[in-house]
């Protein structure tokens, strides 16, 4: 086999890979710190795909530019989530949560179907464009480039707030020990809320890079959530490390196997591998 | 506290329901409302015995559409391709989901919690595309049922939907029945004990693995026999309509809305959802812009944001008060 087309698919997998190391840490979050599966995380990711693609089409701003307002606007769908469902549901028991946050997920997708019809959707013409990046025979696309540059460093930022600030403090005691964080005197609503909007913020961030190469439509959610639910399970839960490295080694697989069985499989083999993974380590490559 | 299965019908209301369940299709002769009678039946037996392994044993699946899809794919390939009747093709595919319940079992059932249900999920997903991509089930072209004489032998009536209902009463009731049983029994408090404490189960003396393993197969069997009625009711299946997510989803969705771990929840839950998405499919589905699907997620968001104890903790409530 050549080193070439060897180097190219650890590249290509590397850089989608770091997408979903992204997509995944702010599932793995809410995950961690509420022990709540979100199952409109998925449709999270469309909606910030579809605000940065309304915003080039309609105001000609480009997806790079108009990335923080994006990011807002999920930090306060998630803020908002929290507060009018998650919060009714905290107490009951555990699957309601997932009744609920299925729900929506059902909701936001066919409300986006409604509103903006099934057409997949591109951005065309924005800064990153279509240029390619060629170096020892090696072919680096742009866009893809800039969205794993990106992805890294806000997946460090999200790692490096967790870890070294205060406020990170109180929401890995949060996660820890409610009660005991409540007695402390942590905001556990706040912190909570901060939790949701965070989680809401890395599917902005992701989203909005993912606009300048990827298409959008209402159902790309699915794909993008189920892969955010195996990457944070195959990281072991609540675990951000984890997840970034599980989210690169599902980026690599997904692009080998894509090549070297068959692009109709690439997920599949994903899977698989999951499933080998788990049942040797069975609380994820990271777990305790 | 072994009691007989045959105890639930001593319970008035109970023998009441199912006399009035029994007649209903008699008061309006519509094929809109024997479908929607007839699926709500289906997806409260599915609901009850995915409640066998999810709810009473609280391992929570979300790759139930496998079995079901196995159940469809055995009766209607097996008609198709040796002339089986689908009643024999029936127990086939329920044997062959114990067997890929088993075998699914062994490394899954070592995970515990959220590592166990997105397994379930993985393992779906694998199953759906290897279904799609098979070339001897028509893979994703999808399987239509060979054009064959109605009756009872071949499992096929076209002008009228009257023995499918039947077909899926006698299912609805004999799971009911068997659900009940269960619940009673010693095998359902073995369950009970799982899903409460596994560290206190396996102290008590419960093989936790084994009997996890045989909630797997009760429940996986029954699964795949609504796969193989559902096949022949609706006559052509195809990857998406009888092994994706959206089913294990559905399957889920109903039983904890009902109230999972209960015999009455998975009852409940597709009373609800069954009629509101499938006259909702029927009303609003026409448009082909998701209508329908807006007003079921919205319910299903309003009802556990408003009911969070399922139904079943409603009902209690006002029964309390």
């Amino acid at each position: 086999m050549d080193m070439e087309i060897l180097l190219q698919i650890l590249i290509s997998g590397l850089l989608m890979g770091l997408i979903f190391a992204l997509i995944a840490v702010g599932l793995t979050l809410i995950w961690g710190v509420m022990d709540i599966l979100n199952f409109a995380h998925g449709e999270f990711l469309m909606l910030a795909m579809f605000f940065s693609f309304w915003m080039f089409s309609l105001w000609a701003i480009d997806p790079l530019w108009s990335l923080p307002i994006t990011v807002a606007l999920l930090f306060a769908i998630g803020v908002g989530t929290y507060y009018l469902v998650i919060k009714k549901v905290l107490n009951a028991p555990g699957l309601t949560a997932l009744l609920a946050t299925f729900g929506l997920s059902i909701l936001i997708k066919n409300l986006a179907q409604f509103f903006w019809t099934p057409d997949f959707r591109q951005v065309q013409g924005a800064i990153l464009g279509e240029k390619t990046l060629s170096f020892f025979n090696l072919n680096v696309s742009l866009p893809e480039l800039v969205a794993a540059c990106g992805s890294a460093l806000i997946t460090y930022l999200v790692y490096y707030l967790i870890f070294r600030t205060k406020t990170g403090r109180a929401i890995r005691a949060a996660a820890l020990d409610r009660d005991t964080a409540l007695l402390m005197g942590i905001n556990i609503d706040r912190v909570y809320a901060l939790t949701f909007g965070l989680g809401g913020a890395c599917v902005g961030v992701a989203g909005a890079l993912l606009m300048n190469f990827y298409y959008v439509f209402p159902s790309v959610g699915g794909l993008f959530g189920i892969l955010a639910f195996v990457t944070v399970a195959l990281g072991g839960f609540g675990n951000i490390t984890g997840a970034f490295y599980a989210g690169i080694l599902i980026g690599i697989v997904e692009t080998a196997g894509g090549v070297f069985i068959s692009p109709v499989f690439k997920y599949t083999i994903v899977f698989v591998m999951y499933l080998v993974i788990i049942s040797i380590r069975p609380k994820g490559l990271f777990g305790w | 506290m072994e009691t007989s299965a045959l105890a639930l019908f001593k319970k008035p209301w109970v023998l009441i329901t199912l006399l009035v369940l029994l007649f209903l299709p008699f008061t309006m002769n519509n094929i809109h409302f024997h479908h929607v009678l007839i699926m709500f039946m289906l997806f409260a037996t599915l609901s009850q015995a995915w409640n066998v392994i999810g709810g009473f044993a609280g391992q929570v699946s979300f790759g139930h559409a496998t079995f079901f899809g196995i159940g469809a794919y055995a009766a209607l390939v097996l008609l198709k391709r040796y002339d089986l009747s689908p009643w024999v093709g029936m127990l086939i595919g329920g044997g062959c989901a114990v067997i890929v319940a088993v075998l699914i079992g062994y490394p899954v059932f070592r995970l515990k919690g959220h590592y166990f249900a997105i397994s379930t999920f993985a393992v779906a997903e694998i199953a759906e595309r290897l279904f799609a991509n098979w070339d001897f089930v028509e893979g994703a072209i999808g399987l239509p049922a060979p054009v064959l004489p109605e009756g009872w032998i071949n499992f096929m009536w076209y002008k009228t939907k009257m023995p499918y209902f039947y077909i899926a009463f006698a299912l609805f009731v004999v799971v009911l029945l068997i659900a009940y049983k269960m619940n009673r029994s010693r095998l359902g408090f073995y369950f009970r004990a799982i899903k409460q404490s596994h560290e206190a189960a396996e102290g008590l003396g419960i093989d936790t693995t084994k009997y996890k393993m045989v909630a797997m197969a009760i429940s996986a069997f029954l699964t795949a026999i609504c796969g193989s009625f559902y096949a022949q009711y609706i006559l052509f299946i195809d990857p998406p309509s009888v092994l994706s997510l959206d089913i294990s989803i559905k399957i889920v969705l109903i039983t904890v809305l009902g109230g999972a771990g209960t015999v009455i929840g998975p009852i409940l839950g597709a009373a609800i959802l069954i009629p509101l998405s499938e006259y909702s499919r029927i009303l609003l589905g026409g448009t082909g812009k998701g209508l329908d699907l807006i007003v079921f997620g919205a319910l299903i968001l309003f009802i556990s944001v408003y009911q969070p104890q399922g139904l079943v903790g409603f009902l209690r409530k006002t029964g309390k008060s």
